[in-house]
């Protein structure tokens, strides 16, 4: 048999796309998981993702309550679609998933930003999203390094261990 | 599990380099583990240590978040004291279980 030489992962790119809590809060925990455990840390907000790092949506972010056959009513019954539709409730329910998730220690978008940050997690925002959506460099987050092409984030993934992530 | 003598003291570590009793814990064997992370311990890595402790004690599921907000040291504080590592290596060094939390 041969014997698998380990190669402990040096550094992650994380590529978000989505702009819905769970989307967005999959890269943030496994950005400051890796900076956490003395990984190198590079995160790229594309798309609705931008929403994480734009500073009017940040705070505001909602998961869907239609087309998710995985969303539950407490007590496990199905969340009925038609439900979900209704003026109000995406907001009700986004807003208890982020108070279950703060329970969990895991903090607001803007906070989360300046845990990842301060163990040395670099946020980029896509060039061509961001002239897509008319966003600017001032309508980010203090926390985005800057906004880059795919070309420029790919050229920060070089190194051996290293591993792009697209959540 | 293996018995091991640190600075003078017989304690059982995992294999993950974790104390298993964190009643045996003492100031010089949190020393001599410290180094082997290559950190020299300052009065502040001390005060995040007691602080860990006590939560420990409690029961508290510690995040580096919690460490962030207890006012001892802010999170790139603890990046600087514990580099590589800062919740892993103070709870090896704190002399309790490996952190089970994911932040």
């Amino acid at each position: 048999m041969i014997k698998q030489e380990e190669h402990p992962l040096k550094k992650v790119c994380i590529i978000c796309a989505k702009g819905a809590i769970e989307d967005v809060y999959a890269t943030l925990v496994m950005a400051n998981g890796a900076v956490m455990e003395g990984i190198e840390a590079k995160v790229f907000f594309t798309f609705f993702g931008l929403d994480a790092i734009t500073k009017k949506q940040m705070s505001k972010l909602h998961t869907s309550t239609v087309g998710n056959p995985a969303m539950r009513m407490p007590g496990g019954l199905p969340f009925p679609t038609l439900l979900g539709a209704l003026p109000g409730v995406e907001a009700g329910v986004s807003a208890m998933m982020m108070k279950q998730m703060e329970a969990l220690d895991m903090p607001p978008v803007d906070e989360f930003l300046d845990m990842i940050t301060a163990g040395g997690g670099e946020i980029f925002a896509c060039k061509l999203a961001a002239d897509m959506f008319k966003l600017e460099k001032k309508d980010l987050s203090d926390h985005v390094i800057d906004i880059i092409t795919i070309g420029e984030f790919y050229a920060l993934a070089g190194g051996l261990n290293t591993q792009i992530i697209f959540t | 599990m293996a018995t091991t003598n640190i600075a003078g003291v017989n304690v059982d570590i995992n294999e993950e380099g974790y104390l298993t009793n964190p009643s045996k814990w003492t100031k010089e064997v949190a020393v001599e583990i410290a180094k082997e992370e290559n950190i020299e311990l300052t009065d502040k890595h001390f005060e995040v240590i007691d602080f860990l402790r006590e939560e420990n004690e409690k029961g508290t599921v510690i995040t580096i978040r919690k460490v962030g907000k207890s006012g001892i040291v802010d999170i790139k504080g603890l990046y600087t004291l514990f580099p590589g590592g800062p919740l892993k290596k103070s709870s090896r060094i704190a002399g309790i279980a490996k952190p089970s939390s994911c932040v």
